[in-house]
């Protein structure tokens, strides 16, 4: 234990370094992620079959595609394409990309879950398809969809280590290199994983949280 | 000021709606009833443009019912419409409820709407109820909220799906008594309903419909009191005397 604490004063400064890299990865792909999820979802609606389709379409390719290859493809392809990304850009982008896919799924069974009568009625008074979205369907579905999307946040914080296949120095490269450097296998990976977990706490009381007003009536 | 001219409806090879013709004259009051399945709330909904229909024209005021044109928003300002299960916004409160049309849709200045809803509340007998959530609310206070919703558009007409029959039967009362206050006030209303005394006293035509055509109109005491077709009678029998 003594050993361990030791080591801790030690490599906590440097993991902490992955740490920032890490929160900065998860944050910059929760946002993309968001951003395009809701575009995708609004798409998948649609009542244009060309648009839905279209969004569809996207979804499963972006699903069928292991995120580490989509990583690979951002940071090695692009750049022969004449975009060259940083890793760390290229990192957030990857990961975005990849988790709109599953945003989108679980925006939509929101939006879907919302009671047709409701869309009715803001046809009734008026309402076009974007104000009808805007104003009734989309802030109900909100709650029916914090939950899930609190779990992708936890998921997405662990997959924030696929950065690492593309050299971004986030937290578990950061371990990975320490311990191949000093051998202290044990200490570093425990703290690790304890890092890991001390991020993961927050996400998880947020869904707690949020799966409790849902169920409430 | 509704006209509606031999309208045809078809769910994919099911026809729902024979040839609908009929008309609603301003302040007038028309009861449709019927039995279940037989297109009452279709035709509701084809006249505020919730549905499309295959052939035939409905007219308000003059203007086509088209609910792909860009008209469709100015008719759906006309007429408005209640619908059997409420569907008023439960993430809003009740004064919000009202204002949304007015404020979004017609762009009106929010103080004078709410002005305006806390007014209609009033009418509805439910001023205090105005910053509740709808869940809060009973089924009867919550319909007439959606009553002071429609009213809140400043219609010229309201359409009425069946607005008592989700409610418990205590509560049908306070429900009516709005409504029949509405068309005394001189409001064109069309009420799909089950409710025979309503129709009895307040209506001022009936039009039964069965297999999505009319079989019979006319004054509500001759259609509802005299019924001349068969169909018109066993129904009827059947309505008044359940066993
Ligand atoms: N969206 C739909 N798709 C397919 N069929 C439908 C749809 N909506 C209604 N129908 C059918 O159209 C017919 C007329 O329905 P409608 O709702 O107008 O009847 P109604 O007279 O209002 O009956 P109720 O008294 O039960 O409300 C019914 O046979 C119904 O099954
Ligand atoms: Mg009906």
């Amino acid at each position: 234990m003594q050993a361990f604490l030791r080591d801790a004063t030690e490599f906590l400064p440097i993991l902490l370094e992955g740490v920032r890299l890490t929160i900065l990865v998860t944050i910059g792909s929760l946002i993309l992620s968001t951003l395009l999820g809701l575009v995708w979802a609004i798409m998948r609606v649609s009542s244009i079959k060309l648009i839905s389709r279209t969004s569809a379409g996207i979804i499963n390719v972006i699903r069928g595609i292991p995120i580490i290859v989509q990583l690979f493809y951002i940071y090695f392809v692009m750049p022969d394409l004449g975009v060259s990304l940083t890793a760390l850009q290229a990192a957030i982008i990857g990961l975005g990309i990849a988790y709109s896919a599953y945003q989108a799924e679980n925006f939509r069974a929101g939006i879907e879950a919302i009671d047709k009568g409701q869309i009715e009625a803001a046809q009734s008074i008026g309402m076009g398809w974007w104000m009808t979205m805007r104003r009734v369907v989309l802030p109900q579905a909100v709650r029916l969809v914090l939950p899930p999307y609190g779990n992708t946040m936890i998921m997405m914080l662990k997959d924030s280590s696929q950065a690492s296949t593309i050299t971004v120095a986030e937290l578990a490269l950061q371990g990975k290199l320490i311990a191949s450097s000093t051998f202290k296998n044990t200490s570093v990976f425990t703290l690790v994983a304890l890092l890991y977990l001390v991020m993961s706490i927050p996400l998880i009381l947020f869904v707690r949280h949020f799966e409790k007003k849902a169920g409430r009536p | 000021m509704i006209e509606l001219r031999d309208i045809r409806k078809s769910y994919g090879s099911v026809e729902v709606l024979k040839g609908i013709t009929a008309s609603v004259e301003k302040g007038e009051v028309v009861c449709i009833i019927g039995p279940s399945g037989s297109g009452k709330s279709t035709i509701l909904r084809c006249i505020n443009g919730l549905e499309s229909y295959n052939s035939g024209e409905i007219l308000v005021e003059g203007q086509r019912v088209d609910r792909n044109a860009p008209s469709i928003v100015s008719i759906r300002t006309q007429v408005s419409m209640v619908f059997q299960r409420f569907n008023l916004f439960p993430h809003r409160t009740v004064l919000e409820n009202v204002i949304e049309g007015p404020v979004f849709v017609k762009k009106e200045p929010r103080k004078e709407a709410i002005e305006r809803a806390r007014m209609l509340l009033a009418q509805v007998g439910l001023a205090e109820k105005a910053d509740a959530h709808p869940p809060q609310l009973s089924g009867g206070q919550q319909q007439r909220v959606a009553i002071a919703r429609a009213l809140a558009m400043q219609p010229k007409a309201i359409l009425f799906d069946e607005p008592t029959s989700a409610l418990d039967p205590e509560l049908v009362g306070e429900v009516l008594g709005v409504m029949r206050k509405l068309a005394d006030d001189g409001m064109t209303m069309v009420v799909v309903t089950h409710e025979m005394g309503f129709a009895k006293e307040v209506a001022d035509r009936v039009l039964f419909i069965d297999g999505g055509v009319i079989v019979e109109q006319g004054a509500a005491k001759d259609v509802l009191n005299d019924p001349k077709h068969a169909r018109t009678q066993d129904f009827l029998r059947r309505v008044l005397h359940p066993l």
